[in-house]
């Protein structure tokens, strides 16, 4: 099965806050998806001040998973996004395997998801499971898969590690996941030394090349690109080299109006 | 199917330099950004674009909203140019596109009865108090005005400050003009002799903790708006968070952009805000 996109442009996890405030610059029900910052099963605090700096075109963020955690999830943000008839897609992060597969239940069975998205290497996380070979990938999405009802598109978001992304999307999709997304930000640090993650249109040719790898080792696989993309040549780049839609993150940070400017010029092209 | 009137949500728009002029250490901007200054409320920001490469926005307070003949309503604003991106920005030429996104975050809330009001602004965080002692004097509120600066190029408008309140006191840190001091020094003694049942502040952290402290102890009110370093400034990010406490006793954290920037003084956990 693949991803059933109305439109190839999709909010980025972490870059819609929680949808309302994007919703001002424009309809959330017109973006192929909004993939929501990631989800744990208890709420983080997140990390200390500052969180995020500026670096020559691009950001770098120790935001350290900053969420409200499923319950209060559930219950305050998703039925809004739902009522916007926007397509969410919800991003999660577990410590454990267990926590995975306790989170796949959760939205397996809440009416109106679209699907899950498996972030699999959040670059400025503490204490969460420590994905390192396309394996440990392997077992989160094969964790998150057996608990879904079938039918519910499982998303798996990958490092943008070039010598190892297609391994590692081999590895997820025989895992069950029905597309991958390439890729997350950059392993990072803030000058103090705290983990943190680089992203902007500083990662975009090092994004590029992964997805090419992983479109050229799995010519049939659903991948979504991500890493920097700003402008309307980078999603047609993105799309001409195999992928099936964009996520928008960084940019939207600069400009909330780029997903739908984005997607209003890309549906030119294609008129 | 939205739950703001759409009339309060903000815009993002080409807007237009007109003119920058420099007065002291600060630099005043008027720009046209259609259908922004419409929406204006006292307290409200915008967030400005600064190149391409700079990905984080500009935060600037509304200092006026204007209107001027074939252009509509303007907005002044007042930058203070300390880093590269404020730097780019008042070296810019008038006629300049600048992408605006505004107003931003929520206002000053307005007393529903005439009751005393002492106004306290620090250096260029002072620019959103001129418009709100306009609204409070409409609502026949006695408005009394505390400004602040480390010397006279950095106190905003204090000749301006006499025309809109009833009472205005002047503290530099320099002692150029006014009392010399810091706004910790004074704020009580000027909160109780202008009989003040709200305070309004926007400044430092270290200004804004002092005012609410002084609130708290004269059992007046304090609104005070909380000035952080914002990378989207539009509530995307989670990068600019504000330890308060809610209305449950449990402590959480805000977005100083979208759920700020004024906060009521009480609820600011502010050990947790100053700490380093």
């Amino acid at each position: 099965m693949s991803l059933d996109l109305h439109a190839p442009v999709m909010v980025a996890a972490g870059c819609g806050g929680t949808g309302r405030e994007l919703a001002s610059y424009g309809a959330l029900s017109r973006l192929g998806g909004f993939v929501t910052r990631s989800i744990t099963i208890t709420g983080r605090p997140g990390g200390p001040s500052p969180r995020i700096l500026e670096t020559p075109s691009g950001l770098v963020h120790a935001v350290d998973l900053q969420n409200p955690g499923i319950d209060q999830f559930l219950a305050l943000e998703l039925p809004w996004l739902l009522q916007q008839e926007a397509r969410v897609f919800v991003s999660v992060v577990g410590r454990t395997l267990g926590e995975y597969a306790e989170l796949a239940r959760r939205l397996g069975r809440t009416p109106g998801v679209a699907g899950i998205e498996v972030n699999l290497a959040p670059p400025d996380a503490a204490g969460v499971f420590d994905v390192r070979e396309p394996f440990h990938a392997a077992s989160v999405v094969a964790a998150v898969h057996r608990d879904l009802p079938r039918g519910m598109p499982v998303l798996a978001k990958l490092r943008s590690d070039v010598l190892r992304v297609a391994e590692s999307a081999r590895s997820v999709l025989d895992a069950g996941a029905d597309a991958v997304v390439v890729g997350n930000a950059l392993p990072a640090a803030m000058p103090d030394g705290r983990r943190a993650g680089l992203s902007g249109p500083a990662t975009r040719p090092l994004a590029l090349r992964c997805l090419v790898e992983v479109v050229a080792a799995l010519p049939h696989a659903t991948v979504v690109a991500c890493g920097g993309i700003t402008t309307t040549d980078d999603v047609r780049a993105a799309l001409g080299n195999g992928a099936t839609a964009v996520q928008v993150g960084t940019a939207l940070l600069h400009d909330p109006t780029t997903a739908h400017r984005l997607l209003a010029e890309i549906e030119e092209d294609t008129a | 199917m939205t739950t703001t009137a759409p009339e309060r949500t903000p815009l993002h728009v080409a807007g237009e330099l007109l003119a920058t002029r420099r007065i002291g250490a600060y630099h005043h901007l008027t720009v046209v950004a259609p259908g922004v200054a419409e929406r204006f409320r006292p307290g409200a920001f915008v967030a400005v674009s600064t190149g391409a490469e700079r990905l984080a926005r500009r935060a600037f307070w509304i200092h006026k909203v204007k209107t001027s003949g074939g252009y509509g309503a303007t907005l002044e604003l007042v930058v203070e140019a300390r880093g590269p991106g404020t730097t780019w920005l008042v070296g810019q030429a008038p006629g300049t596109t600048l992408q605006v996104t505004g107003p931003l975050g929520r206002p000053f809330a307005l007393p529903s009865e005439a009751v005393p009001c002492l106004l306290v602004g620090e250096g260029y965080a002072a620019a959103p108090l001129f418009p709100l002692a306009e609204r409070l004097r409409e609502r026949d509120c006695a408005v009394s005005l505390l400004v602040a600066g480390s010397d006279e190029a950095h106190l905003l408008s204090a000749l301006e400050a006499r025309r809109s309140a009833r009472a205005v006191t002047v503290v530099t840190g320099d002692g150029s003009v006014g009392q010399r001091g810091t706004v910790g020094d004074v704020v009580g003694e000027v909160l109780q002799r202008s009989g003040a049942a709200v305070v309004y502040a926007a400044g430092s952290v270290t200004t804004l903790h002092a005012v609410a402290a002084a609130a708290e102890a004269a059992g007046a009110w304090s609104q005070v708006a909380i000035e952080q370093p914002l990378t989207c400034a539009t509530g995307l990010c989670q990068g600019c968070p504000v330890p308060v406490v809610g209305e449950s006793g449990a402590q959480r954290l805000v977005r100083a952009c979208a759920d700020g920037p004024v906060l009521r003084g009480d609820r600011v956990v502010w050990d947790e805000l100053m700490a380093p």
